[in-house]
């Protein structure tokens, strides 16, 4: 079994050509850097079966960061090389294909997004190219899937250059303008509308209305599509469920399985909030609370994110992030954190330093609403007023600009400037979309969910063993000396390092003041990420690093507990 | 003249004289198709020593304040 790896510069489209080939699922994004984990997939070439390796995007085989480590790793244990190349943009992109040919690996070349080339009046002679190159070089265009099968047809074609021998930076962009000089040719064109909107969406003066405009109407849209899916799906099946749930607690009875399963009536009925029962609460907390509103963030994140329309975002937040020890990349991992914090911690693997990469954890582990934990203020405070919810984000914001501050001060390392490439703006493609929404919500489905019938599964179990009871005596002097709530709150914070959206139901029945309860909630999402954000904190930032955020974050809980009690209850 | 591309007016274009700097960033800036004679458009500059959008060979990229300030240019055109 022969290892193909797929090589490219970042946005050339590689991951769905990876796609193309293996029909197999991969996230395919039109900003740098978001396949730092790369993708393996299976191929057959007649009647050999073939793995098959989507590489991170880079611009050279001399790495800079570590998406582009991982590249070059990839590179070393290829059989055969994919080299995927923008032919809008093809100067630039024979630079890493001149690297690969002197490395002496089979190679073939795709020269991707080849409609797009010719609409901009570029033309490239492919059998001159395949001349100077001396490999196969193929047009496609992965989003139609045109040429997909030519280049699966002469894969067996591909082979190393004799000609081409290992030379430095400068001989190599000489041979690059040969090769240009050679094979392309470019008419000139006009100024189009699309080049207008881009330039007024990167330009300060223009592009700061815009982006909030944007970040206005995709909120809008994701609490639209959420209720929409509450109100017509997700609530009247639960409609649907309810007489089958008190048919089982009816048939349990009174006993330990009724109270795991099911939870305590409330006016003998089901609340499904406050029942905290496995088939109760464990299965609408998810479903009917979180999952609606992690659909419509995915599908809304995925159309922005192949619009092109992140990058541009990163260069308005470039200035500001930077006090924050990052540079705009930063919010990339930031808005995918709003999704869930564990995709957002991830993404900050493609910041270059160190220091920038823990920042971002930290930063999104503390002050980064995830959906639970926005359907855990809304589930809270959505009764007493708007007023209380703005209070918890307004809070969470100056804890996020503040937390920046101190953390880019305190720790030490470089924060590098921000080096990255504006995709011009392309038209999403609804299949990419829908693909890329599921995988997400899919991987949602399968790394949350467990987390959260083992949390109420756990809660269920603690408290009938009295550990809950306990542990919330010890902290009881912090709970309501320090912040002013009722010690029972400590169970909520107990629950929420499980799952945050499972609090509600514990803070519900303790009859709090609204100011209490923004307190409790505000805590809630700062004090500890869940779980899971706590896995991948430690698989990316490594134990010690874990163990500092953590203090900072636990710091952070007690000031900011602390203050909000001085200033709001005024004690 | 010479000077730096943040002397640029936005919209307006220069070709690259050279690059100051080590190997590291002049290769990084290559990559990315920023080099010496290719023509450059300003077409964007942030205040508070923000960052500044460049366009060569129709691909536009952002780079930092200080890595801008090493890529010097001739005359505007």
């Amino acid at each position: 079994m022969k290892k193909i790896v797929l090589m490219g510069n970042p946005n050339v489209g590689k991951s769905v050509v990876f796609s193309r080939l293996t029909g197999a699922n991969v996230i395919v994004s039109n900003y740098p850097g978001t396949t730092v984990d790369f993708s393996k997939g299976k191929m057959r070439l007649g009647k050999e079966g073939h793995e098959i390796i989507d590489a991170p995007g880079t611009y050279s085989l001399e790495p800079s960061n570590k998406a582009e480590e991982v590249a070059l790793e990839m590179f070393g244990q290829a059989d055969l090389i994919i080299n995927v190349a923008d032919a809008t943009n093809l100067e630039r992109n024979l630079y890493l294909t001149l690297q690969i040919l002197e490395q002496k690996k089979p190679v073939i070349l795709a020269l991707n997004m080849w409609d797009e080339a010719r609409h901009t009046g570029i033309s490239i002679d492919i059998k001159k190219l395949e001349y100077d190159l001396q490999i196969p070089v193929v047009p496609t265009v992965a989003l139609s899937g045109e040429g997909i099968c030519d280049l699966i047809g002469r894969i067996d074609e591909a082979r190393s250059p004799e000609k081409i021998e290992p030379m430095n930076e400068s001989d190599r962009w000489i041979k690059i303008g040969e090769i240009i000089r050679n094979v392309q040719q470019v008419t000139h064109r006009h100024h189009t509308l699309r080049d207008w909107i881009s330039e007024a969406s990167i330009r300060p003066l223009t592009g700061f209305p815009i982006a909030l405009a944007v970040i206005v109407a995709a909120l809008w849209l994701v609490t639209f599509i959420g209720e929409t899916l509450i109100s017509y799906i997700f609530g009247p099946l639960f409609t649907l469920y309810t007489p089958i749930a008190m048919g089982i607690s009816t048939w349990l009875g009174p006993g330990f399985l009724q109270e795991l399963l099911i939870g305590k009536l409330i006016d003998g009925q089901i609340d499904y909030i406050q029942s905290m029962g496995l088939l109760t609460t464990g299965i609408y907390v998810p479903f009917a609370m979180v999952l609606p509103y992690i659909i419509a963030f995915y599908s809304v994140l995925a159309v922005f994110e192949d619009s092109g329309y992140l990058p541009r975002l990163a260069t308005l937040t470039d200035t500001i992030f930077h006090r924050f020890g990052m540079h705009g990349f930063g919010i990339i991992p930031v808005f995918l954190g709003l999704g869930c914090n564990v995709p957002g911690v991830l993404a900050a693997r493609s910041l270059e330093t160190k220091k920038q990469r823990f920042i971002a954890a930290t930063l999104i582990a503390i002050s980064v609403p995830c959906m639970a934990k926005n359907a855990m203020v809304f589930g809270i405070l959505g009764s007493y007023g708007t007023g209380y919810i703005i209070l918890v984000f307004a809070t969470l914001f100056l804890v996020f600009v503040i937390s920046g501050l101190i953390l880019n001060r305190i720790i030490k390392g470089d924060s590098p400037e921000i080096c990255l490439e504006i995709p011009p703006y392309r038209k999403p493609d609804t299949l990419t979309v829908l693909k890329k929404t599921w995988m997400r919500i899919r991987w949602f489905l399968q790394e949350a969910i467990p987390f959260l019938f083992l949390g109420v599964l756990l809660i269920n179990l603690l408290y009938a063993v009295g550990f809950v009871e306990w542990l919330g005596g010890i902290f009881a002097p912090v709970i309501q000396g320090w912040f002013g709530l009722p010690k029972e709150a400590t169970t909520a914070l107990l629950v929420g390092f499980l799952r945050k959206d499972l609090a509600v139901g514990m803070l519900l029945p303790l009859g709090m003041s609204p100011v209490q309860l923004v307190i409790a909630t505000t805590l809630l999402t700062i004090y500890f990420p869940c779980v899971g954000t706590f896995a991948v904190m430690f698989k990316e930032l490594g134990i010690r690093d874990m163990i500092k955020a953590t203090a900072f974050m636990a710091g952070t809980a007690l000031v900011v507990g602390g203050m909000m009690r001085f200033v709001l209850l005024g004690i | 003249m010479e000077k730096p591309v943040t002397y640029l007016e936005t919209g307006k274009n220069a070709v690259i004289i050279r690059l100051e700097g080590g190997y590291l960033f002049r290769k990084k800036m290559g990559a990315m198709g920023i080099r010496e004679q290719k023509t450059i458009r300003l077409v964007a500059k942030y205040p508070f020593h923000g960052p500044v959008v460049v366009e060569v060979d129709g691909r536009e990229m952002t780079i930092g304040r200080r890595m801008a300030e090493h890529v010097i240019i001739g005359d505007p055109e």
